[in-house]
């Protein structure tokens, strides 16, 4: 008899953390963005992409809500808001 | 061929059969021989294997970890605090259900430092999810390796298997052995056929955190496992002895003149030599005595012990170990089998002895039986020294 022993690649993916978000949720204004990757970058979930200016979004079946993007965002282009509802997660 | 060999080289010339692709080891006193002739064989070209040097026994246990997970036949020996200081790896090893086989010369444990035999080591690491196979003489210590690589790694099992073999009077004692040809052990034992592996080309993750919802169902597994271990090994011992012709019938313990015993010790490893030897002399004596010998002592064959013992009055249970405030270790699991059972011996009392390599005498084995009597003994030392012992220190 075996436990639960490996884990394939691409595991987490069917782990839906955007249901571990409480109250707020980002939202990428798309106004002032330089496109210079922070939020990208300092995602812990890597839910975020995008290319171009003002192009940045992220999966909200992913994110959890922390507010990193919008506290590392130097042109403020990201702010938390509250839920507008269930239907993102 | 039998050839008169040293038991680590007996050891050796087994380990070569089974031809491991990866062997690690640190070497330490009993077991350096095992580990020195394979190094040996491996610069000679005799044997085509990866002989990795280590620093440490935690190095030496992770490098094999390492080579079994990723689907190489692996092993490794050592002893008493070396065992001890692969002590986390040896947890993780069964908990990966990596079919490693590793011996281990069995040795007091320090302080006192001491490099003599008991078997307080493996003992210590009893609930670590492996097999133990106590080995009595140097052809069992062969035959037990290349049993161990074809119990642990069968797909239904995946487990690793420690070969207990007593210090000095096993490693360096010498023996005629046995020593099979390599087309009936590779007939016996077929190549290892991973169930899962670390490979590039396929990536995956071993051992990750398992959190409170995965991690029950992992030791669960194994516990379950280990019992069908109890089954498993009884048709591995079949298969050798078709093949080898030597026949462990069970191979979960062995009885000497139980049948018709009134006193009968049960015990681990070499000594079982020495009580076989006892109860010969007082059989030609006319004393009903008799020996069971527990070959494996994870997993714990209790119905099995129950049934080679249930008639005999008075049984006498012999630790090459102790679990200092309890019980000794053994005795305790003979006790277990028959709680709650109708049909018991009258006494089941507990003698250690042996302990830091004090030798184990004909004379202690018939003090043993002259001590089992209708009023049960618990924690008997056996050839103790009173003189030694001090109420006060220092004055």
């Amino acid at each position: 008899m075996f436990g639960p022993l490996v884990v394939r690649p691409n595991k987490s993916k069917g782990d839906k953390t955007g249901t571990w978000r409480t109250q707020l949720e980002p939202k990428f204004l798309r106004k002032n963005c330089i496109a210079c990757r922070m939020c990208f970058l300092t995602c812990p979930e890597g839910c975020i992409e995008g290319k171009e200016k003002n192009t940045f979004a992220c999966d909200y079946s992913y994110c959890k809500g922390c507010g990193l993007c919008a506290l590392v965002c130097p042109k403020k282009d990201i702010i938390m808001e509250e839920e507008s509802g269930g239907e993102k997660k | 061929m039998k050839e008169f060999l040293e038991g680590s080289r007996a050891i050796a010339e087994a380990v070569k059969l089974c031809k491991p692709g990866v062997i690690s080891a640190y070497p330490i006193t009993p077991q350096t021989h095992i580990v020195e002739e394979l190094a040996q064989m491996v610069a000679n070209g005799e044997l085509n294997s990866q002989f990795v040097n280590v620093e440490s026994e935690h190095s030496a246990a992770s490098v094999v970890l390492g080579g079994v997970a990723t689907g190489v036949r692996s092993y490794t020996a050592t002893s008493s605090q070396g065992l001890l200081y692969m002590a986390e790896v040896i947890f993780n090893i069964a908990g990966l259900r990596l079919p490693l086989v590793l011996a281990c010369a069995n040795r007091a444990i320090s302080a006192p430092i001491n490099i003599w035999n008991d078997q307080q080591d493996s003992v210590s690491l009893r609930d670590a999810g492996w097999i133990q196979l106590y080995a009595e003489n140097n052809q069992e210590a062969v035959d037990f390796h290349l049993m161990g690589y074809r119990i642990g790694e069968d797909k239904s099992i995946m487990l690793p298997v420690m070969v207990c073999v007593d210090g000095f009077i096993l490693t360096h004692g010498m023996e005629p052995v046995d020593i099979p040809e390599q087309e009936k052990v590779d007939k016996f034992l077929p190549p290892y056929k991973p169930l899962y592996k670390l490979d590039t080309a396929e990536p995956l993750t071993m051992g990750l955190l398992a959190d409170p919802d995965y991690y029950m169902e992992t030791r669960f597994a194994i516990q379950e496992t280990l019992k069908d271990v109890l089954n498993f090994i009884p048709k591995v011992s079949e298969e050798f002895r078709s093949v080898f012709g030597r026949d462990y019938k069970d191979c979960l313990v062995e009885e000497y003149y139980t049948k018709d015993a009134e006193k009968v010790i049960v015990a681990m490893g070499s000594v079982c030599g020495t009580i076989k030897e006892a109860v010969d002399e007082l059989r030609a004596k006319g004393k009903k005595v008799g020996l069971l010998k527990v070959i494996s002592y994870r997993p714990f064959p209790y119905a099995r012990a129950c049934e080679a013992l249930k008639n005999v009055s008075r049984v006498a249970v012999l630790d090459k170990a102790v679990s200092l405030g309890a019980y000794a270790p053994l005795a305790v699991e003979v006790k277990a089998a028959f709680f709650g059972k109708k049909k018991t011996p009258k006494v089941i009392s507990s003698f250690i002895a042996g302990l830091g390599g004090r030798d184990i005498t004909l004379e202690s084995v018939r003090e043993i039986f002259r001590k089992l009597t209708s009023r049960e003994v618990s924690l008997e030392f056996i050839d103790l020294k009173p003189e030694l012992l001090q109420e006060e220190y220092g004055k």
